[in-house]
């Protein structure tokens, strides 16, 4: 055997058990989803199929099709808000907190990025509730008379939302930044560029593949979460994975689930070829 | 300008620590409702869900789950990235995208189509079956993280031991790994975070034995309650170690 | 602890494009041999394919007689020294060098024995306790030289070892490296592209270019000697002066037609070959010499490179009357 074919048959061995694992547990079910969603329901019997039913069906009731918007709507408003917030945030850290303590800053504004999901989304509840920490404290100033709605809205849910993606952005963001040498900067300025020209022409397009897969991340996770919506949104206006959801529990309709899953992944991979050019995926 | 950037760290700081200051501070609540009024410092919610057998088997499960899961995700993850750093396979770039593909899609739908293939199998659902979800979400990560780090320096070294007599698991396990011990350990405590964090995979692939978020997702039906104040802020103290724990051993000493 | 090398009709493809065309070489034990050339040119291949780290796509590599075909790098009696040494970050320099003894199962007394002798050899007695980060670039040069040759290979491979240190460093550890070589006996291929370096430590230098091997001798054969116009220029700065019928540009001069290389040192006032009085364009103090831009009066698009003694200093537009001498004459 030549040394090519020995090395081959080495790096195959090594990849196959990583390989694998994802083929059993990732592509084959999600191959299996793919078909169970042309499978039919009759009573609550599974019946396979070939028929498209369940995608004609998202298309045109307005409950399903109006989750997709919902969960669109929501996840364009908050992946924009999170990048506009997250930004400045990581600049300031990057460019305006001392060296020493640059590490201590960003660990400290991403701490709660660390605490689980529930509990975060929970919290929020605590404090935008009827009687929660925001109503109380307007109410005891006399700023509002009677409490705010923002519990069971969409408010609630983005801000729950932007919290989190928030913490998420600011680290993918500063890890761009301090990557960038100050030469760049001094550069620019040295060529007669203005701040504001150093950011627009010069910090920002170098920046930007930090800012794209942060901010495909933050599309890709919070367009598929249940708990976030359905913690803070409640049960006024549906997204698609509480819908997805709705589907197991009740009335176990797994070709529905599945469809609606599909319809998910086709939307997230529209926006992965959106943004493909910029996206280092295999550098988060 | 100055000014107004410290305002503004001074504001995200306030936001971002908003929710969880709330949390904390309501754990101690002398009374049934975690909101305000606040009656006064009480730690008798903190025994309560310390005396909860239920709680207790779940917070060992939820740690048995992400250091198992996470073992297996860094093992699988730090074979795949070593073979296809250094051999030059056909189709690795393929190889690559399959291996990171679980990191662009949503839990909700890695942990369907799990539920489905375990329906279909008759694989009974348990803390096991969450378990291969969760190294299915954290192999890309692992992966991601240590192909990232094998640069040329390692590879020329592991070069350099091959040539010099060692057998391939001796450049594992010699040379590869002690070099990449600063990513492998980020990866792996990495890896633990998100798996003890994660609820939906865990909410569909467990029956009886539940993990933690599942088992606080439960609290919550029952409304609000101190008792859940007081789990989250145990679970984000035990998070919050692991994040410094981190930070001190891994990224202090790789400078 | 030596054998000789041969190298019969290699060629290596990738794709469409060919690194190595037909490359022969005879390497015999105990020569230090040097690979030259620019980058490119397939010299650093040449010396992965003796080393096992590539195959070649024809040919073969033999050392001491025994055809290396489907030998891994370790089944090889060959180690290689890298150019940016990939000496292992977590071991002692005392690990490092013993690892290749480890790998051979000899106990960890005698292999760390063995290191500490290596060490010495390489002149860093008693920094066996030391880690590769503590030490200079020069300094982990040696070590990696330790660490290969502490298996006693019969080939050691070069790959551009002294291509990361400064230049004074770099004249330190060639003189180094010859005098090692010159005590252990072992065969040393050499890969570089510098040709001073090839110069201070090769018995034979191997010129490379776009894959083939232009010429091969000593030192002073490839320079005085070469075979080929790109050998003359590539070992060193080359006038180029064309010869028709008999007829230089600045006069007539009895020698065949072609191309006449004149080195730049061998063009003086006194030299037999009449090049004729030249104008001074532009001159420099170089330390061992004046370098200076000549064109012949006759001539006057003809440029030549001379270098003047230390004593001279001619001003810009000087008329010097210069001479080729006649060891300075490049046979092309």
């Amino acid at each position: 055997m030549t040394l090519k074919a020995r090395e081959h048959r080495l790096g195959w061995g090594l990849v196959a058990p990583a390989l694998l694992w994802t083929g059993a547990f990732f592509a084959l079910p999600f191959l299996a989803m793919l078909a169970l969603s042309f499978a039919r329901m009759e009573g609550r019997q599974i019946v396979p199929a070939l028929d498209p039913g369940n995608y004609t069906r998202f298309l045109t009731d307005p409950t399903l099709f109006g989750a997709l918007l919902n969960s669109l709507e929501i996840t364009v408003l908050v992946t924009a808000l999170s990048v506009v917030l997250a930004w400045p945030l990581a600049a300031i850290i990057a460019f305006r907190v001392p060296a020493r303590w640059q590490r201590l800053a960003l660990l400290l504004a991403v701490l709660p990025f660390w605490t689980s999901y529930v509990v975060r989304s929970y919290a929020w509840l605590l404090v935008l509730g009827q009687n929660g920490v925001v109503n109380r404290g307007l109410m005891a100033v006399g700023a509002i008379a009677e409490p705010l709605e923002i519990s069971a809205t969409r408010t609630a849910t983005v801000i729950g939302f932007v919290h989190f993606f928030v913490m998420l952005l600011t680290l993918t963001i500063y890890a761009n930044l301090i990557q960038l040498s100050p030469n760049y900067a001094r550069a620019a300025a040295d060529l007669g560029a203005g701040r504001w020209q150093t950011f627009r022409h010069v910090i920002l397009p170098l920046t930007l593949p930090g800012v794209v897969t942060g901010a495909f991340l933050t599309f890709v996770l919070c367009i598929g979460d249940y708990i976030t919506p359905q913690i803070l949104g409640g049960n006024s206006e549906l997204t698609v994975p509480q819908l997805i959801m709705l589907q197991l529990g009740r009335s176990g309709n797994f070709p529905l689930a599945s469809a609606l899953s599909v319809v998910l992944m086709a939307v997230v991979t529209l926006a992965y070829f959106a943004c493909g050019r910029w996206l280092r995926l295999d550098r988060v | 300008m100055r000014v107004l950037s410290w305002l503004y760290l001074a504001l995200a700081y306030v936001f971002v620590f908003l929710p969880v200051a709330v949390l904390v501070a309501f754990s101690f609540q002398d009374g049934r409702l975690p909101v305000p009024p606040f009656k006064g410092v009480s730690f008798r919610w903190y025994e309560k869900v310390l005396g909860d057998g239920d709680l207790m088997a779940a917070l060992g499960h939820s740690f048995l789950v992400a250091v198992v899961s996470s073992l297996i995700a860094l093992v699988l993850g730090f074979l795949a990235a070593h073979a296809l750093a250094r051999v030059a396979l056909p189709g690795s770039a393929l190889m690559r995208g399959v291996l990171i593909a679980p990191m662009t899609v949503s839990y909700l739908i890695v942990a369907l189509g799990l539920l489905n293939l375990f329906n279909l199998t008759g694989v009974r659902l348990s803390l096991w079956t969450a378990g291969i979800g969760h190294v299915v979400i954290n192999l890309p990560l692992c992966f991601a993280i240590l192909y990232a780090a094998m640069g040329d320096h390692q590879k020329n070294a592991e070069r350099a031991a091959r040539d010099l007599g060692a057998a391939e698991w001796q450049v594992l396990a010699l040379v590869s790994a002690p070099m990449l011990a600063m990513p492998l350990a980020a990866a792996f405590f990495l890896s633990v975070t998100f798996s003890w964090d994660e609820f939906i995979i865990a909410f569909l692939l467990t029956r009886f034995d539940v993990t933690l978020p599942v088992e606080i997702w439960s609290m919550l039906k029952s409304g609000l309650s101190p008792a859940t104040n007081a789990v989250g802020s145990l679970v984000f103290l035990v998070s919050v170690t692991l994040v410094i724990l981190l930070e001190i051993l891994v990224f202090r000493r790789a400078k | 602890m030596t054998a000789d090398v041969q190298i019969q009709a290699v060629s290596q493809r990738f794709g469409a494009s060919t690194v190595l065309d037909n490359v022969s070489l005879e390497i015999a034990a105990g020569e230090f041999v040097v690979l030259l050339g620019p980058s490119g040119c397939g010299k650093t291949t040449l010396l992965n394919l003796i080393g096992g780290f590539a195959e070649p796509t024809a040919g073969a590599v033999r050392i001491g007689g025994r055809d290396m075909a489907g030998l891994a790098p370790q089944h090889r009696p060959t180690t290689t020294v890298f150019q940016d040494y990939a000496l292992f970050p977590h071991m002692t320099l005392r690990d490092n060098v013993a690892f290749g003894l480890r790998m051979r199962g000899v106990a960890k007394a005698k292999r760390g024995e063995k290191a500490d002798a290596m060490l010495a050899l390489v002149g860093l007695e008693g920094r066996g306790d030391r880690r590769p980060h503590e030490l200079s670039g020069g300094q982990r040069q040696r070590v990696a030289l330790a660490r290969a040759l502490a298996v006693e290979p019969d080939v050691l491979l070069l790959d551009e070892p002294l291509g990361a240190l400064d230049l004074k460093l770099r004249r330190q550890m060639q003189d180094e490296l010859k005098s090692i070589q010159r005590r252990i006996g072992t065969t040393f291929v050499h890969v570089t592209h510098d040709q001073e370096e090839a110069m201070a430590i090769a018995d034979r230098i191997v010129v490379m270019n776009a894959g083939r091997i232009e010429d091969h001798g000593p030192p002073r054969e490839v320079y005085l000697h070469p075979k080929t116009l790109f050998t003359a220029s590539f070992m060193g700065e080359v006038n180029r002066i064309p010869i028709a019928g008999g007829q230089a540009p600045f006069g007539p001069v009895a020698l065949p037609d072609g191309t006449l290389c004149l080195r730049p040192e061998a063009i003086t006032e006194s030299g037999p070959l009449r090049i004729g009085p030249c104008r001074v364009l532009e001159a420099a103090f170089f330390g061992a010499h004046v370098r200076a831009h000549v064109a012949p009066v006759s001539a006057p698009d003809l440029k030549l490179v001379v270098h003047l003694p230390q004593s001279a200093m001619p001003a810009p537009g000087q008329v010097l009357d210069l001479g080729a001498e006649t060891w300075g004459v490049l046979s092309t």
